[in-house]
C-alpha cells in the first residue's frame, strides 16, 4: 500500500468521527468544530486523489490542489459565519446547546405548536 | 512508510481527542493541532501551496476564531451534561459513521486505473501564463473565474457577520478592546514579530508566481499580523463604517472582475488574458486582492461591532 492509500484511509475516518462529533455533541460549537474536522478529511481525500494525478514531473494534479486552496478559504469564511451566529444567539438567548427533544416538549412556557 | 503510519495515527489520535474533549476550549486546542498535522500531511502528498494554506488559515485562523468563541461560551458548557445522547442513539451513530467510512474507502479502493489528470494539460499552457507555479496558474488562469467567486463569498460572509450587529451598535468597532500597558511582555513580542511577519507575508505573496505560496497565503500572514497588533492594544480595530475600511474591502473584487470585463475586449471572453500580458494582468489583480483579503480574514476573526467607544 502506498503512502498516499494510507492518507485515504486515514481521510475517510477522519470524516467519519467528525460525522459522529457532529451528531452527538449538543453544544454548538463542538459541532462547528466537527464539522470543520469533516472538512478536514474531505480536502485529505481530495488531495490523495490529487496525488494520484502526478504526471510529468508534477507531484500531483495541480488543479485539485487549487480546488482545496479555495475550499479551505471558503470554509473559513462559512466557519466566521457561523460562529458569529452562535454569539448572537447566546447574546438573545443565554443558550449555545441544542435541547434534545424531551425536554423542550414536556414543561415548556412556550406555547407554541 | 513508517513515517507515514506514524504521521496517519497521530492524525487520528488527535482527531479523537477534538471529538472526545470533555473541555471546548481543549477541543479546540486539538484541532489547531489537527490542522498542522494535515499540513505535514499535505507536504508528504507533494502539495506545499495547499500545506501552506491548512497551517494559515485551516489551523491558525479558524482555531483563533473558535478559541475565541470557547472562552466566551465557557460558562455555558456546564447545561450541556445534561444534554448527552442516550446509549443507544450513539451506537445508532456510531454504526452510521462506520458505515459512512466505509463507503468513502470502499470509493477510494475502486478509483479508476490510472488516475486521470489534468496535470499534463496544466504544464502545457503554463508559458502562455509566464508564471512558473502550476497551482498559481490554475487560481489565477485556468479557473480563475473560481477565485474571482472565492473573494465574493468571503466579502459576502463578513457582511453576514456584520449584519448580526444589534442596531444601537452599527458603525462601532468589532472585537474587545486590548489595552497595551496591561501585557508588556505581548506588546514586546509584536513589536519584534509584526515587522517582520509583513515581511514573510509580501515574500510569500511575492513567491507564489514561480515557488509554493501566493496570494490567500501571503494574505493570511498579513491578517494574522494585524489581529496581533489589535490583540496587543497597539492599535485598536477599525470602526466598520470608516470609508477607507470600505475601499479596502472591496478593491480587490472591483479589480478583479473588471479585468475580467476587459478580458471580453483584449482576448474575447471572461478573465481571458492577452498572452503577452498575462502575468501583469495577474499581477495586477492580485495585489489589491492579496490586501483585500486580509482586511476580509482579519475582519471576520473580529466578528460584528460590539462596543461603541475606544475605551
Amino acid at each position: 500500500m502506498s503512502g498516499a492509500m494510507l492518507y485515504g484511509f486515514c481521510s475517510t475516518v477522519l470524516v467519519g468521527l467528525g460525522l459522529y462529533g457532529l451528531i452527538v455533541h449538543p453544544e454548538l460549537l463542538r459541532k462547528i468544530l466537527a464539522f470543520n474536522l469533516v472538512g478536514g478529511g474531505v480536502f485529505l481525500l481530495f488531495g490523495v486523489i490529487a496525488r494520484r494525478g502526478a504526471a510529468i514531473g508534477f507531484g500531483g494534479d495541480p488543479v485539485p490542489q487549487a480546488l482545496v486552496i479555495t475550499g479551505l478559504v471558503v470554509a473559513f469564511a462559512a466557519t466566521a459565519l457561523a460562529v458569529a451566529l452562535l454569539l448572537r444567539l447566546f447574546q438573545e438567548t443565554g443558550r449555545a446547546i441544542l435541547q434534545s427533544d424531551k425536554l423542550t416538549d414536556a414543561p415548556s412556557d412556550n406555547s407554541q405548536p | 512508510m513508517a513515517f507515514d503510519a506514524g504521521l496517519a495515527v497521530l492524525v487520528l489520535g488527535v482527531a479523537s481527542w477534538t471529538i472526545a474533549a470533555r473541555d471546548t476550549f481543549a477541543a479546540v486546542v486539538g484541532f489547531v493541532a489537527y490542522g498542522l498535522l494535515l499540513a505535514l500531511i499535505w507536504v508528504r502528498l507533494a502539495a506545499p501551496d495547499v500545506a501552506l494554506t491548512e497551517a494559515a488559515i485551516g489551523s491558525g485562523l479558524t482555531g483563533g476564531l473558535l478559541l475565541g468563541a470557547s472562552t466566551r461560551l465557557r460558562r455555558t458548557e456546564s447545561l450541556a451534561v445534561g444534554e448527552k445522547p442516550a446509549a443507544a442513539l450513539r451506537a445508532a451513530t456510531i454504526g452510521l459513521c462506520i458505515l459512512v467510512s466505509a463507503g468513502l474507502a470502499a470509493i477510494i479502493l475502486l478509483l479508476p486505473e490510472p488516475a486521470p489528470t489534468l496535470a499534463a494539460l496544466a504544464a502545457a499552457n503554463l508559458v502562455a501564463t509566464g508564471l512558473g507555479n502550476p497551482v498559481t496558474a490554475v487560481l489565477m488562469a485556468y479557473r480563475a473565474i473560481d477565485t474571482l467567486l472565492e473573494v465574493v463569498v468571503l466579502l459576502l460572509s463578513l457582511l453576514g457577520v456584520w449584519s448580526l450587529t444589534p442596531d444601537h451598535l452599527w458603525g462601532s468597532l468589532p472585537s474587545p478592546h486590548y489595552r497595551a500597558d496591561s501585557y508588556e511582555t505581548v506588546t514586546f513580542v509584536t513589536q519584534l514579530l509584526a515587522p517582520i511577519g509583513i515581511l514573510v507575508g509580501i515574500h510569500i505573496f511575492w513567491i507564489g508566481s514561480v515557488a509554493p505560496g501566493g496570494e490567500f497565503q501571503g494574505a493570511t500572514i498579513l491578517a494574522a499580523m494585524w489581529i496581533l497588533t489589535m490583540l496587543s492594544g497597539l492599535v485598536d480595530a477599525p470602526a466598520v463604517n470608516r470609508r477607507w475600511l470600505r475601499l479596502l474591502l472591496i478593491i480587490g473584487p472591483v479589480v478583479f472582475a473588471a479585468i475580467g470585463l476587459a478580458g471580453f475586449a483584449m482576448a474575447g471572453a471572461f478573465l481571458a488574458y492577452p498572452t503577452n500580458h498575462a502575468k501583469l494582468l495577474i499581477l495586477i489583480i492580485e495585489v489589491p486582492v492579496t490586501l483585500s483579503v486580509a482586511a476580509m480574514l482579519t475582519l471576520l476573526v473580529a466578528g460584528p461591532p460590539e462596543r461603541s467607544s475606544h475605551r
